[in-house]
């Protein structure tokens, strides 16, 4: 007879000394591990639940400015230092570590319209409303100095905005038409008009460096090349574009900013659709900025919010919105993919999370380990209908949601009609027109 | 002398499973790529003999140097792994990648996929790494292994085993209901005259013992061994480990069986009026009230795969029963006369039953069919499967213990022991090899090799768990508590897709467009001439082209049938297997 029965040595499960940490031998088989999706589905319910919990994504209010921001500029070296501009011609330096103000310059008289940096980080442009272009350094003046721009030139017309080339000694201005500077000269290297109109964005292309992106108020988006001496092609839609935003990690992309409540992103090659159409504002959407993954944006908009959509989605997945928070001018994501900063109608600037639920700060290793897990099974199970009822659900503002219902309730019988106007027709004349394609008018070349 | 661990077996001689070397010869019948493939598994075990034998050689030789020569690895990369170890960790089935449109979601899955794949590869080769083995029980030449008494495997096995048997003469409240708890270190006996005690069986070291002064029909513990609920004559009862009552639940009478769910912490209770009530323990609400209308129910088993509970009926059926429905999802006329006992095993995917028919019989849980019956003497008054799918069965005074009972019937029992006075509670001990019966006349421990699960996961279940350790475990298992409303016959239906279908998608399609494109219009029969066009000969081209039209339909779906059934009858049957009862 041959005999072996089960015997535990506790030596081997059980820990010495009360220093050591427990052992926990794991055995994988799943016939120990019943109801496997059941359980995780519950987890994952749970998680979807705390991240709900965990989501206060404000973060602090900048405050200083006397009048309206109007403008933004990310630092391209220092993930702390932030820039801006405000309706009454102020400059303000901020560190966001410490959350204030280091430098205050009056740049302008009027509105500052625009501002950069220059891509070395050592200097910094604006245009305002008095018909100059102003060169700073970065660092301000020693003790008792004044505050003196490098350089001023002085134009003929107005600017409302500029930015500088990623890579060169160059930066654009645009205004009655799209300038292109050489920071040692006093005059542009060129001017590039199509139609008599002011423009109100220039963008240069972060990858193709030598692409420019611009929107005009005759409802255009128009593309140049600079060393071309004449555009390269325009859009136009059904209504004025703000700004625009090219991808950073996708050179042909852009996203623009509409005042028909919507974003579109383009494909520059394919300018006849839109690759998506992103809704979910209310009212007009002022500004747009890419986060540097390239893989979601977000957008500002006259209707007192905050969004940040996914760019393959049409749907934005984040709402922010305070009680004080004005009409949103400006907005920035900053370079480390983390934080949201933006600039508002009643002289705040605004630090939010990227990701309203991130516990900031170091996270140790079994925590790290949790939370990825959890981000696994939360996107495992996302398309369960309470999970997603869970994880979908905001909270808006009165005017906000009372606008979105209504604007639902016209579309909805927008819909309806063009569907008995084709049950009613012929089969086949009248053709589908995809959303993609509705809003434009026209391709020129 | 005997070593704690010492195993009275072939001393070093430890079964290797190499797989068996091909001859050359034997290839020259195979095609080319497994010529291929045999030609390289014969290298492999050549060069592994080899390097056996230099391993043995240079150890011969006092481990003389190997030389200048750079040290190559003989096997590179990962090791084989066998197909069956892989197997067992695979779920469900790979994602068909041609059917996906978009580009994207294509290489997403791609990649999730290879990780899936990676993460099953790796499960598998943890396997290398558990400490245990289950153990077993081999007779000698000619001696059959139901023969051999429990003082004989007490001998022949360590002292910590031996331990394991024993027995508790409790003959003045007998006869007694017991039940372990779920990592198995724990023991509660209930005698029916109102004895009620916990103990720590391994240690003999005794929670509480109480007297209820009222009849006992069944007890079982609760989530943890802090808890446990004993059906009484009236009402049902919760205990602490210290034998103070918690709670006395009075919208639970005439108790006569209970089940403890412990992933959904619903203690399943039937009573002798025919109910079926699910209690949610954790917060303290009835969850589920049901009239099954089957008369005294004395016969419950639980599914531990599915959560559902098996009762067994006067009239010979087992109902499967869920809380969310009223109705039994499936009635099973097993026995011509009452059904006396259930089990389910811990895969979900057999039951036995044994009824006044004194057969036992071993149904497929998921074709609903029996797969094995026999009959025993007396017939199994008690049921229960361990971990390792044994089965017990208690005939009176007699316990049995089969082995792979739903793959062959077994003509002689593994193990038999005979007790004292009839049987009244039989479980096995999870993570032990023991299995434990009430009788009338106390407890008897019994050693059953192969029986328990040999590795414990101790997130799970960990029989060597602190106090701390279990109240994290308690905090953790509550948080991800299942809902009742999950309990279905396929838990696993959860995790998949919901594919609508093709009807579905055109309903929902022609209601977007308002319209049908795919909609043929009918056929309009043209005008001719001479008088050819008249009411009647317009009516009957409408109906040529009309029977046409069904008679091509009628005629593809003859070819689609002939051509399924000639596919199915040329595949070959390679091997019968236990699933062929499924194939149509």
């Amino acid at each position: 007879m041959r005999v072996k029965v089960l015997s535990r040595n506790p030596d081997d499960y059980i820990r010495e000394t009360k220093q050591d940490l427990q052992r926990v031998p794991r055995n994988y088989d799943p016939a120990l591990h019943p109801f496997e999706v059941p359980r995780e589905y519950v987890r994952a319910l749970n998680a979807t639940k705390l991240e709900r919990v965990f989501a206060k994504p404000f973060l602090a209010s900048l405050d200083g400015h006397r009048d309206g921001v109007n403008c933004m500029a990310k630092h391209p070296q220092s993930l702390s230092t932030v820039l801006s501009g405000a309706c009454d011609g102020e400059v303000k330096i901020w560190n966001l570590t410490k959350r204030e103000c280091i430098r205050t310059l009056q740049a302008h008289e009027g509105f500052v319209r625009g501002i950069c940096t220059r891509f070395c980080g050592t200097s910094f442009f604006t245009v305002g409303d008095d018909k100059t272009v102003k060169q700073w350094k970065m660092e301000g003046p020693g003790y008792g100095g004044k505050e003196e721009p490098l350089h001023t030139i002085l134009g003929k017309t107005l600017y409302t905005g500029i930015d500088h080339h990623w890579k060169e000694a160059v930066f654009a201005t645009c205004g009655h038409q799209v300038d292109i500077w050489d920071e040692q000269r006093n005059s542009p290297i060129c001017s590039l008009t199509w139609g008599v109109d002011s423009i109100s964005s220039v963008k240069f292309n972060p990858i193709e460096t030598h692409l420019l992106g611009s929107c005009a108020s005759d409802r255009n988006i128009v593309l140049y090349d600079m060393r071309q001496s004449t555009p390269l092609k325009k859009v136009i839609l059904d209504m004025r574009t703000n700004t625009l935003c090219w991808n950073p990690m996708e050179a042909f992309i852009f996203t623009s900013a509409n005042e028909d409540h919507n974003l579109y992103t383009f494909d520059m090659r394919f300018l006849d659709s839109s690759v998506m159409v992103h809704m979910d504002h209310v009212s007009a959407v002022l500004d747009v900025d890419y986060s540097p993954t390239g893989k979601e944006f977000v957008s500002a908009s006259f209707d007192k919010s905050v969004r940040i959509f996914p760019v393959d989605k049409g749907h934005s997945r984040e709402v922010y919105h305070t009680k004080r928070m004005q009409h949103v001018i400006t907005v920035k994501w900053t370079s480390d993919n983390k934080y949201i900063l933006c600039g508002s109608d009643e002289m705040n600037i605004r630090l939010w999370k990227a990701n309203a639920s991130e516990k900031l700060g170091v996270l140790v290793p079994r925590e790290r380990a949790a939370m990825n897990y959890n981000q696994k099974l939360k996107e495992k199970f996302q398309h369960h209908p309470q999970i997603k009822r869970i994880a979908r659900h905001r909270h808006l503002p009165k005017p906000i949601y009372n606008q979105a219902k209504e604007l639902r309730i016209m579309r909805e019988a927008r819909r309806r009609k063009e569907l008995n106007r084709r049950k009613h027709s012929k089969p086949g004349s009248l053709p589908f027109v995809s959303e993609k394609k509705k809003h434009i008018v026209a391709v020129v070349k | 002398m005997m070593s704690p661990l010492g195993l009275h077996y072939g001393a070093g001689c430890r079964h290797v499973d190499w797989p068996r070397a091909q001859s050359p010869r034997s290839m020259i019948g195979c095609g080319g790529r497994e010529r291929k493939n045999l030609a390289r598994s014969w290298r492999l075990h050549a060069v592994q003999a080899l390097r056996m034998e230099a391993v043995a050689g240079s150890r011969a030789h006092g481990g003389s140097a190997g030389g200048g020569k750079k040290k190559r690895d003989p096997f590179p990369g990962a090791a084989p792994l066998p197909q069956h170890k892989v197997k067992k960790f695979q779920r469900g089935q790979k994602s068909q990648l041609a059917e996906v449109s978009s580009q994207r979601l294509r290489d997403h899955l791609a990649l999730l996929e290879q990780k899936v794949e990676l993460a099953v590869q790796q499960a598998a080769r943890m396997e290398l790494l558990l400490p245990e083995e289950p153990g077993f029980l081999e007779g000698d030449p000619g001696e059959d292994t139901c023969t051999i008494a429990q003082a004989d495997i007490a001998e022949a096995a360590d002292i910590a085993s031996a331990t394991k048997h024993f027995e508790l003469t409790l003959n003045q409240f007998g006869p007694y209901r017991m039940d372990y708890t779920r990592p198995g270190r724990h023991l509660l006996l209930g005698g029916r005259r109102g004895h009620v005690a916990a103990l720590d069986w391994q240690t003999k070291s005794l929670l509480c013992e109480i007297n209820v002064m009222e009849t006992v029909t069944d007890v079982t513990w609760l989530h943890t061994e802090n808890m446990f609920a004993v059906a009484q004559r009236r009402w049902l009862y919760v205990y602490d480990n210290q034998g103070v009552e918690l709670n006395c639940l009075k919208r639970f009478n005439g108790v006569l069986r209970m089940e403890f769910l412990p992933y959904h912490f619903l203690l399943a209770t039937a009573s002798e009026t025919g109910f079926l009530q699910y209690l949610d323990i954790s917060v303290g609400k009835e969850v589920a009230t049901i009239c099954t209308r089957g008369g005294r129910l004395g016969v419950m088993g639980q599914n531990p795969a599915n959560a559902i509970i098996h009762l067994g009926h006067s009239n010979g059926t087992v109902t499967l029963w869920s809380p969310n429905i009223k109705e039994p999802l499936v009635r099973m006329l097993c026995h011509r006369g009452g059904v006396r006992a259930v089990a389910v095993d811990s895969s979900g995917m057999y039951m036995a039953t044994s009824g006044l028919d004194r057969k036992l019989h071993i149904y497929d849980l998921r074709a609903y069919q029996p797969v094995q019956s026999l009959v025993l003497p007396v017939g199994a008054g008690h049921l229960s499967f361990s971990q390792r799918g044994l089965l017990a069965a208690t005939c009176g005074e007699v316990v049995q213990v089969y082995r792979d009972v739903p793959m062959q019937p077994p003509h002689k029992p593994y193990l038999s022991h005979t007790l004292p006075w009839t049987a009244h509670g039989l479980r096995f001990c999870p993570f032990e090899d023991v299995l434990g019966v009430g009788h009338g006349s106390g407890f008897t421990s019994l050693l059953v090799p192969g029986a328990g699960q040999a590795n414990f996961d101790a997130l799970e279940n960990n029989p060597f768990r602190s106090r701390k350790q279990r109240q994290e475990w308690e905090v953790k298992a509550l948080l991800e508590k299942i809902p009742s409303e999950l309990i279905t016959l396929d838990p696993g239906q959860l995790g998949q897709v919901d594919a609508i279908t093709m009807e579905q998608k055109h309903h929902e399609r022609v209601e977007r467009l308002g319209f049908d494109p795919q909609a043929k219009p009918a056929f309009q029969p043209r005008r001719k001439l001479k008088g050819r066009s008249s009411a009647g000969s317009l009516l009957q081209r409408k109906r040529k082209v009309a029977n046409e039209e069904q008679r091509t339909k009628i005629r593809k779906s003859l070819e689609q049938q002939q051509a399924a059934e000639q596919e199915r009858k040329a595949a070959p049957r390679a091997q019968s297997s236990a699933l062929d009862r499924f194939r149509k």
